[in-house]
């Protein structure tokens, strides 16, 4: 038995007169693993953006877990508690301490205890393998740091599927490991992702379904063996290429 | 001959020091200094000014000023949310109260709650000290809405999607991450206006005094009738200083103590 938890169909999204998505579906099943690729402006963040409705889609239905998010009445606050957010800039509480970061929503908003609020960010700071900077400030840790909070705060709304806008994009080089580390250890435990990235590799060796989009449409969707190895379509191909291997396809198209 | 830029800085330099000690020279010998001493600073004069200065004219000022400041505070807040608000009425209603308040002379605004609110409710008697705060809270509350407004439109955008993204709705957004961060940022302006409301207070007097409740500036004025000389004023000036220079000195604390609190941009 399929069990889908994300199901968009039909969606459109246009800022003004750009017209952003052009009639988006996708499923995605409990578990699942999703990494949407795609140049700049396909349209793939927007996407991601649309399934917490941070950005509210002109046509179309986006249903999480059974709540019908674009519905007009859906109580959106208590859909988005189910849903993690992990955004491109981090956006950690920039007033608040890192456990201060993991517990306020918790408090808050799930109305748990500062004894259990505390013990559950204390958990999800393990997890991320930052347990000694719990009374750090945000600005005094380095992006890659910030990024593993910032999947620490939304893991510890126990959120039944997650949401990455390019983690990694505004990282150093060198920090990209340690936060796609702690990525594919959530994959492992079963998490549900929808990941938009341009690490291919690490699309290419987690996620049960690669998507690939340009122009505000689906070009390719299959399994990574397929997708990003064997893809079918000449965008896809000349994409992969510019990305494997910027160096010597300049100017390819 | 043509100086190094090392020389050419320190005889840059040194030709100022020199300038400066000219000027500090010439004044010393041409001042008459006992004359100056007895005009802004006799000792007996001075002394004669205390303890009342301290007890009752000091002690008026700041009452005056916090409870000013925190009317304004809170008028300032609310004017600044309306501001932003999608409902256009409030935002108009706003904006005119700003732009009405804040071209007024403090002054006007102290004659019309001290004479025109009598004139107008007969009935209603309002305590001197509440009629202080009102006037006062009027006048800083129409730039402290522009400034808090500021405050919060700096707040990065990235906060409040983040926020959202948690479940938390765009009240409890505003209120736990929103409003705390833009006054971290509004700091500076926030104790400008707080020195600023500290010298207005100085217009109380047009709201009739009884001598206990004298402020630093009226006190002043009254001593001055009986001294020869400007001692009182510079006792007064001094006692102004007593609460600005400390404010200062609060300010960079709180500024370096909240420095790491405030997020850097980078948000989209």
């Amino acid at each position: 038995m399929t069990d889908v938890i994300v199901e968009i169909s039909g969606l459109h999204k246009a800022f003004g007169p750009l017209e952003v998505l052009k009639g988006i579906d996708l499923q995605v099943e409990r578990g699942q693993v999703v990494c949407i690729i795609g140049p700049s402006g396909s349209g793939k963040s927007t996407l991601l953006r649309c399934v917490n409705l941070l950005e509210e889609p002109q046509q179309g239905k986006i249903v999480v877990n059974g709540n019908e998010i674009t519905d007009e009445d859906v109580d959106i606050d208590g859909a988005r508690r189910k849903i993690g957010m992990v955004f491109q800039s981090f956006n950690l509480f920039a007033h608040l301490t890192v456990l201060e970061n993991l517990t306020v929503a918790q408090r808050k908003v799930l109305k748990r205890g500062k004894e259990e609020a505390e013990r559950v960010a204390r958990e999800n700071l393990e997890k991320v393998g930052l347990s000694e900077k719990e009374t750090s400030l945000p600005g005094q840790l380095s992006g890659g740091q910030q990024q593993r909070v910032a999947i620490a705060r939304a893991l510890s709304m126990n959120p039944d599927v997650m949401l990455f806008d390019e983690p990694t994009s505004a990282l150093d080089p060198e920090l990209v490991g340690d936060v796609l580390a702690v990525m594919r250890q959530l994959a492992e435990e079963g998490m549900t992702m929808l990941v938009v990235t341009h690490e291919m590799q690490f699309a290419r060796e987690v996620a049960d379904s690669v998507l690939f989009m340009d122009g505000g449409v689906v070009v390719e969707q299959g399994p990574p063996s397929q997708v990003i190895v064997d893809p079918q379509h000449d965008r896809t191909k000349s994409f992969l290429a510019r990305v494997l291997d910027p160096t010597h396809s300049a100017g390819l198209d | 001959m043509a100086l190094s830029r090392r020389r050419r800085r320190s005889a840059f330099r040194g030709a100022q020091y020199v300038l400066l000690l000219v000027i500090v020279v010439v004044f010393a010998f041409l001042a008459n200094w006992g004359q100056i001493g007895r005009a802004f600073f006799d000792l007996d004069v001075a002394a004669a000014q205390f303890p009342d200065v301290i007890t009752v004219a000091l002690k008026n000022t700041i009452i005056f000023t916090a409870l000013g400041f925190a009317l304004g505070l809170g008028l300032g807040l609310v004017f600044a949310l309306m501001r932003l608000s999608s409902v256009g009425a409030y935002r108009w209603f706003a904006r005119a109260y700003i732009e009405f308040f804040r071209g007024l002379p403090a002054l006007l605004i102290f004659l019309a709650v001290g004479v025109g609110v009598p004139i107008a409710f007969p009935d209603t008697h309002l305590p001197r000290n509440v009629s202080i705060m009102i006037a006062l809270g009027i006048v800083s509350s129409a730039y402290m809405a522009e400034t808090i407004r500021a405050g919060i439109q700096a707040v990065p955008r990235g906060q409040v999607e983040a926020a959202r993204s948690l479940g938390m709705s765009p009240f409890r957004s505003m209120i736990t991450i929103v409003i705390p961060q833009a006054f971290r940022i509004v700091l500076p302006p926030l104790a400008n206006e707080l020195i600023m409301l500290t010298k207005d207070s100085s217009l109380a007097f047009l709201l009739g005094t009884t001598p206990a409740q004298q402020e630093l500036a009226q006190f002043s004025r009254q001593a001055l009738l009986e001294a020869k000389g400007l001692t009182p004023i510079v006792v007064a000036g001094l006692c102004y200083l007593v609460i600005t220079i400390p404010l200062s000195i609060l300010q960079q604390r709180l500024e370096k103590k909240y420095g790491a609190g405030v997020s850097g941009g980078g948000a989209t």
